[in-house]
């Protein structure tokens, strides 16, 4: 269920205010555990005092212990059940070793139909009300790639619209991601199996790595997310699609949830042309390794020098050297 | 003790003060209670309450934060005639200009605040305890500048306060190294601003080396305008002798750069618009609309205007040496510039998208009180820094001798 942090070592230098931070929490549990009953919630935002305090002084997911870990896995749980009456497991699902996930698209393939966007919003739990959504389609005029002649608001019941291609857009889980520099409190980072994820207690909600993003792939929730709770995944990751609160940002995660077990992300199944290639990119009989070595690919603002690990590919006029 | 009483006379001259100064307080305490109010609100409900989206993330709040750094950058042009060159006449008013910069800093502050999504993690910045991502992030780079600079601002005043509240004459050898670090400091933080926007390689608007000349340009002529009225207003209700040359260097000064941040302005828009590519997209945008979309050009061009008529106006020496005309000079060059940088220069940095939206912003009226809440919290810790330091500076507030406390 948990894994001890692999990227960075845990710092020492917050220890004191680690054991402060600890038994704070301590106190408040037995102090409040017993007065705090379930009706009593609706002040500290539906959870109880102890779980609002619980992570309100959390720590970030890098420096936690496993006690800690799990104790934050509990909460989420508890907290869904209270909110959507769902029994849903959390897991801290470690990147799997010898693994660096990559995507591949073919836009010949593409008809622009949106089944990826929809099957993305329900596998990982985006707030209905408010329309996120981590993959945006572009209707392209052909002979251009011109992103500011894109259409985004097309109607997916009329495609292929002719004269037309499209050109879907999400998270580049970029090697060298501008967010990751832009955030003020190491609140996003890179894990080795090169998704880039969010820690969403630990965001201060300040969208500087919003601004940062080439891509438009950061999204912020500004207003508490509704989830229908009959369309609730309950099958989370704790960096993945476990359910944000509002006032941080969050963005696609090649949905780890899936990925981190050996499946494929939901876009990828749900895409009803074939159009999406994902895979690892060390292992060199994936299939993304056969399009990336077989195919003419391109990379989307490939001049900014953020490296995607996200590429494009077409059917058509494959050059051979 | 020497400290605390130094604190209490500090504390006991901004708590005295006739029925005017009473009046004035409370109408800025009024005014920050209703943005209280309006901040109270979209605690509540979110953020989703303003007029930002994915689009334009960041809007009214950022966009007078960038223009307040700048205010407080521009005390150093007190700072700089007075400790550097030793000009006695500016050295009389240099404390109040860095009151002004630390009245400008906190507010710059308080807009990011009520620009963050979670405010009660806001701890998470602090190092050792949080984890702040210094060097990498330009916003930690500007959270170390800040507090940088507001610490220096209320240091270096205060110890010369407290020399002239002993009675005393403040040892130059003791401040001036001092002096020096606030100087380049205040460059800092006007520059680190600019970077904070121009680090964005995937925003055009922004990504330009020209960004932190021009931020330090307007604010050289934005900064002066607030402490020329700032410095009349002392003169007239709080009895500070201001001497006219002290005016006239800081009208000479925002002259020289209004004259250059329009220069850069002119620079900017000649690039952008003799071979107009697609990275002109937001500047089009902004002056002249895109795509049927334009909410912005009238803010732009009314900055323009504004910023064309001071600068005839201070460029022309009688035009300028005629006092009523001086400070409607300084209101054309600080609302220009407000503009300018603000909603001229953030909010168009976002549109259109990375991914070529174009999606509209404006100012909903809850960041409208917000706002107005910050500015009057900053006028309101300009006054009080101000009324504790005029009670020093005119000799009201004095330390006792020995010899009195212990008759006393």
């Amino acid at each position: 269920m948990s894994r001890q942090p692999d990227s960075d070592p845990p710092d020492r230098d917050g220890q004191g205010f680690n054991t402060f931070r600890r038994r704070f929490l301590a106190g408040v549990a037995t102090a409040g555990g017993a007065v705090v009953t379930a009706h009593a919630t609706g002040a500290w935002g539906g959870q109880t005092l102890q779980d609002a305090m619980g992570s309100l002084l959390q720590d970030h997911y890098q420096r936690m212990t496993k006690d800690e870990i799990h104790a934050a896995l509990e909460r989420i749980e508890r907290n869904a059940r209270r909110r959507y009456g769902v029994d849903a497991r959390c897991e801290d699902l470690p990147p799997l070793p010898n693994t660096v996930f990559g995507y591949a698209l073919n836009i010949s393939k593409c008809k622009g139909y949106r089944d990826c966007v929809e099957a993305c919003v329900k596998e990982n739990n985006l707030g209905r009300d408010s329309q996120m959504q981590y993959i945006r389609v572009l209707q392209m005029p052909d002979g251009t790639m011109d992103l500011e002649k894109a259409e985004h608001y097309y109607d997916a019941k009329q495609v292929p619209v002719p004269g037309h291609w499209y050109l879907p857009v999400q998270c580049m889980q970029c090697d060298n991601p501008p967010c990751v520099k832009a955030c003020p409190t190491k609140a996003t980072w890179k894990e080795p199996d090169g998704i880039v994820v969010v820690d969403y207690d630990w965001c201060i909600g300040c969208r500087y790595c919003m601004t940062a993003c080439p891509y438009w792939a950061r999204h912020f929730n500004w207003t508490e997310p509704q989830i229908p709770a009959a369309e609730f995944n309950p099958n989370l990751n704790y960096l993945g699609n476990r359910p944000r609160p509002k006032g941080v940002v969050e963005k696609c995660h090649f949905c780890s949830q899936r990925a981190r077990k050996g499946r494929q992300p939901a876009c990828q199944e749900a895409c009803p042309t074939g159009a999406r290639v994902f895979g690892n990119l060390l292992d060199p009989k994936s299939e993304i390794r056969w399009v990336l070595e077989n195919k003419n690919v391109f990379r989307l603002k490939e001049d900014l020098g953020t490296e995607p690990k996200f590429w494009y590919f077409s059917d058509d006029r494959v050059s051979r050297a | 003790m020497n400290l605390v009483r130094f604190g209490l006379d500090g504390l006991r001259a901004m708590a005295s003060g006739g029925a005017a100064y009473w009046r004035w307080l409370g109408a800025l305490a009024a005014v920050v209670a209703a943005g209280l109010f309006a901040y109270a609100g979209q605690l509540q409900q979110g953020m989703v309450v303003t007029g930002m989206s994915d689009q334009v993330s960041w809007g009214f709040y950022i966009a007078n934060f960038a223009f307040l750094v700048g205010i407080a950058a521009a005390a150093v042009l007190l700072v700089i005639p007075a400790y550097l060159f030793h000009r006695g006449d500016v050295k009389q008013v240099v404390i109040f200009g860095e009151a002004l910069a630390v009245a400008a800093v906190v507010a710059a502050m308080l807009f990011v605040t009520v620009d963050i999504g979670r405010p009660e993690r806001i701890w998470h910045m602090l190092p050792v305890v949080g984890r702040f991502n210094w060097p990498l992030s330009m916003l930690a780079w500007d959270v170390v500048v800040l507090v940088g600079y507001l610490l220096l601002n209320l240091g270096l005043p205060a110890y010369v306060l407290h020399a002239r509240w002993r009675g005393e004459e403040p040892v130059t050898a003791r401040y001036f190294p001092v002096v020096i670090v606030a100087i380049f400091w205040a460059v800092s933080i006007h520059t680190v601003t600019a970077f904070l926007f121009s680090a964005n390689a995937g925003r055009p608007l922004w990504h330009s080396a020209l960004l932190a000349p021009r931020f330090i340009a307007s604010a050289f002529a934005s900064g002066p305008a607030l402490i020329i009225v700032a410095l009349l207003a002392l003169r007239r209700w709080g009895g500070l002798a201001v001497k006219q040359t002290v005016i006239d260097l800081l009208a000479v000064v925002m002259t020289v750069a209004l004259q250059i941040s329009l220069f850069f302005v002119g620079v900017e828009l000649f690039t952008d618009f003799y071979n107009e590519t697609t990275h002109a997209a937001s500047m089009r945008y902004l002056f002249f609309g895109l795509a049927g979309a334009g909410k912005l050009q009238p803010w732009i061009w009314t900055a323009l205007a504004l910023n064309v008529v001071a600068v005839v106006i201070l460029s022309i020496h009688p035009l300028r040496r005629t006092p009523r005309l001086l400070v409607l000079a300084c209101g054309l060059v600080f609302l220009g510039i407000w503009i300018e940088k603000g909603m001229g220069l953030v909010v168009p940095g976002y549109i259109p998208t990375p991914l070529g939206e174009i999606f509209e912003y404006a100012p909903t009226w809850r960041e409208w009180l917000v706002s107005a809440g910050i500015w009057a919290c900053g006028a309101l810790v300009f006054t009080l820094l101000a009324k504790a330091a005029l009670a020093i500076e005119t000799g009201r507030a004095r330390a006792r001798p020995a010899a009195d406390l212990k008759a006393s």
